[in-house]
């Protein structure tokens, strides 16, 4: 009992900083708010379906993923985002159309059903209850992911100068730092968190055009509960919004899981306005 | 002689006037060559079109071979196609412009319970005749509406008998959308397996974008059920069956569902996830049947498509037949004479035997208990002949009272 609870937490915890990671960082980092984060994420899932049917082994199809939804990315940041920095209601707009846009083309070009791919991947059987071997090998990819980026972050000249930039974008440019080069890489980044995690969902909810529709709506809560700083404030927000629907789904249900942490987002949102890191002035 | 324009337009409308006067072309034999028209109201894009994209083809098929063989009445039936991108304000506006504007005699289509909600009293309001060409959750009772989709009754009595008489599985745990198909369906589940002398362990509602079934899996096995019923519906809770089998796994607790394979899931989900899945159902591919048979390479010639073909097509197929004979029955295509003729219409079609049902509008037949295999198809196990639409016979009398057009909801 105790350990299924603590499992389903961790999963869930897993889950929400998977999907909400890459969101994190384009809107710490840049402020801007990718409305088509969830469309990225379904064009990485459709990649890795895509590469596992050409037969390649599931980890190289992630980072086929990752990296094809990281160059789209940067495609977009050139083509879209750059003309529209410093105004969020544009790129909100403009990435909202973007989104319906990949929808239609997906939609068109691989049609509405699911795709799945057959990865087997067995359970394991602990105190009478089976668990998918699989949720641990996303558990690890996601705390992985978190992990790199901090690392990439503190312990890399890339990272000094993206957090320079990220801090006081005149005062880096005026030391020489590239300032379309950093936004540039940042969102390219940000992308291929977003395909990488659309890639790992595909074995549990397969590849549609709709992917990114049932994930998006949460990422953003926890985006918003998280506050300014991408990390911090993903692994908080996360922690917390994965300890309630963990347990209150396993105890009670999955609507009142979704509701408890409905009604959690709402009361943090009126006693911390700018989310759990809106009061740090420095950190990741 | 010269024409001044004013005198050319007086001229000219009162021709047109005069030429689209339905009666005065009747009266000259002229209305012969008039096509009939069927507007076909459905989901091409959106979310929704997994369950429309074949029934679409399937409608334009039947249209198609009620043309090639002479058509309807003497006259050709003309069909028009309006995408209601899974939006209902599209159907509300496209059901509209078909009264309007295109003058249908019939309308078909709408997928969602709450896209016929939409459509039914604009139908009512034109005084038109709807074929809503669906599995529901029953209830309608609306003299301008059709049904030839299963309603809960007809379709859960069946599998809850298979699974708890013949399979003895009589401890079951319940799953289901949460909204009303689902919310009603797990209530006729209950009642069911109740009164074949089975238990329902627990019932759980999943709002329609849950993709996480990890909470309910593990309470599913702290519950130990003899098998887990589903009423799931979507593209979200697709999710459930490939992470059930990831985990329990059919061997360990065996599945039963309702609306699987509505959205052709089985031709789509991996194999291990398909097989051993139990399925009530009014068609599949893989009935030994002739008329299945025909159907199926009918619709794949015509669709130019080889893939699974499914209930959904079928439907859409099977609405349109019903409809046209209900039209030869009362040898009139205007919408209150095609009410008045729908008791007892039957039409053999590719599921077996379809009978108007005119206390209520709905459909008897026969049901199919199937069960998925590693084609990504259904093999058959068992057939119920000729079941009727019993939960809405019980609340619906539409022979005494001919002017109902409420939904009701089953009491249980």
């Amino acid at each position: 009992m105790i350990a299924t609870t603590l499992y389903l937490i961790i999963y869930s915890i897993s889950l929400l900083m998977l999907v909400s990671l890459g969101l994190a960082i384009i809107f710490g980092m840049m402020k801007v708010i990718n409305l088509a984060h969830g469309e990225f994420m379904m064009l990485g899932a459709y990649a890795c379906v895509l590469c596992v049917n050409a037969g390649a082994p599931l980890w190289l199809a992630f980072a086929a993923a990752a990296l094809a939804v990281g160059l789209f990315g940067i495609v977009v940041e050139r083509l879209i985002i750059r003309f529209l920095y410093g105004r969020i209601v544009d790129t909100l707009l403009a990435t909202w159309g973007l989104s319906l846009f990949l929808v239609g083309l997906v939609t068109t070009v691989f049609g509405p059903q699911a795709w799945s791919i057959s990865a087997r991947f067995g359970n394991v059987s602990f105190g009478g209850m089976n668990f998918s071997a699989y949720t641990f090998v996303l558990i690890a990819i996601s705390i992985g992911m978190v992990v790199v980026t901090w690392l990439i972050a503190r312990l890399t000249t890339v990272g000094l100068i993206v957090r320079g930039t990220m801090q006081d974008a005149t005062v880096a440019s005026g030391l020489g730092v590239n300032r379309n080069l950093v936004y540039m890489g940042t969102f390219g980044y940000g992308a291929a968190l977003a395909g990488l995690a659309g890639a790992v969902l595909v074995p549990i909810t397969g590849a549609s055009p709709s992917l990114g529709l049932f994930f998006v709506a949460k990422a953003f809560i926890n985006v918003i509960i998280g506050g300014h700083l991408p990390l911090i404030g993903t692994i908080a927000a996360s922690s917390l919004f994965g300890t309630i629907d963990g347990f209150v789904s396993y105890v009670w249900s999955s609507v009142v899981g979704e509701v408890s942490v409905l009604i959690v987002a709402v009361i943090l949102l009126r006693l911390l306005p700018l989310g759990i890191t809106g009061r740090l002035r420095s950190g990741l | 002689m010269t024409l001044s324009r004013r005198q050319f337009f007086r001229t000219a409308s009162g021709a047109v006037a005069f030429a689209s006067s339905y009666g005065v072309l009747a009266k000259a034999g002229l209305a012969q060559g008039n096509p009939i028209k069927v507007a076909n109201i459905l989901d091409a894009t959106g979310g929704l079109n997994i369950y429309c994209l074949k029934q679409i083809k399937a409608t334009a098929m039947a249209i198609d071979e009620i043309n090639k063989a002479g058509g309807l009445l003497g006259r050709p039936v003309e069909l028009i196609f309006y995408d209601s991108q899974s939006n209902n304000q599209f159907n509300s506006q496209y059901a509209t412009q078909a009264f309007v504007r295109d003058k249908v005699d019939v309308l078909i289509g709408g997928v969602t319970s709450s896209s016929r909600e939409v459509m039914r009293p604009i139908v009512q309001r034109f005084k038109g005749f709807y074929v809503y060409n669906a599995l529901y959750e029953g209830g309608v009772c609306d003299r301008r509406h059709m049904c030839p989709g299963l309603v809960p009754a007809q379709q859960v009595a069946p599998l809850v008998d298979y699974v708890v008489n013949e399979k003895g599985l009589k401890k079951g745990y319940i799953l289901a959308a949460d909204y009303n198909y689902g919310q009603i369906t797990a209530k006729w589940m209950q009642k069911f397996i109740r009164e074949k002398g089975g238990e329902d362990l627990a019932v759980e509602f999943f709002p329609l974008d849950v993709t996480n079934f990890a909470p309910v899996i593990s309470r599913i096995q702290s519950a130990k059920p003899d098998v887990v019923w589903s009423a799931l519906v979507g593209d979200a809770h697709m999710s459930f069956f490939r992470q059930y089998q990831a985990t329990v796994g059919k061997d360990n607790i065996p599945l039963a569902a309702t609306t699987y394979g509505l959205g052709r899931e089985n031709a789509t989900l991996t194999p291990d996830e398909n097989e051993g899945i139990m399925i009530a159902t009014s068609f599949i591919d893989a009935l030994p049947t002739e008329a299945a048979k025909s159907f199926v390479e009918r619709f794949k010639a015509f669709s130019g498509e080889d893939e699974y073909v499914g209930e959904y097509a079928e439907y859409g197929y099977r609405g349109t037949m019903l409809w046209a004979e209900i039209v030869k029955k009362a040898n009139s295509v205007a919408p209150d004479d095609v009410m008045a003729a729908v008791d007892g219409v039957t039409f053999d079609g590719a599921g077996g035997r379809y009978t108007m049902d005119g206390q209520t509008n709905h459909v008897i037949m026969d049901v199919h208990i199937a069960v998925g295999n590693r084609e990504g198809s259904f093999d058959l196990l068992k057939s119920f002949s000729q079941q009727p639409p019993a939960d809405t016979q019980a609340v619906c009398n539409l022979f005494e009272n001919p002017n109902d057009t409420k939904q009701y909801e089953p009491e249980l």
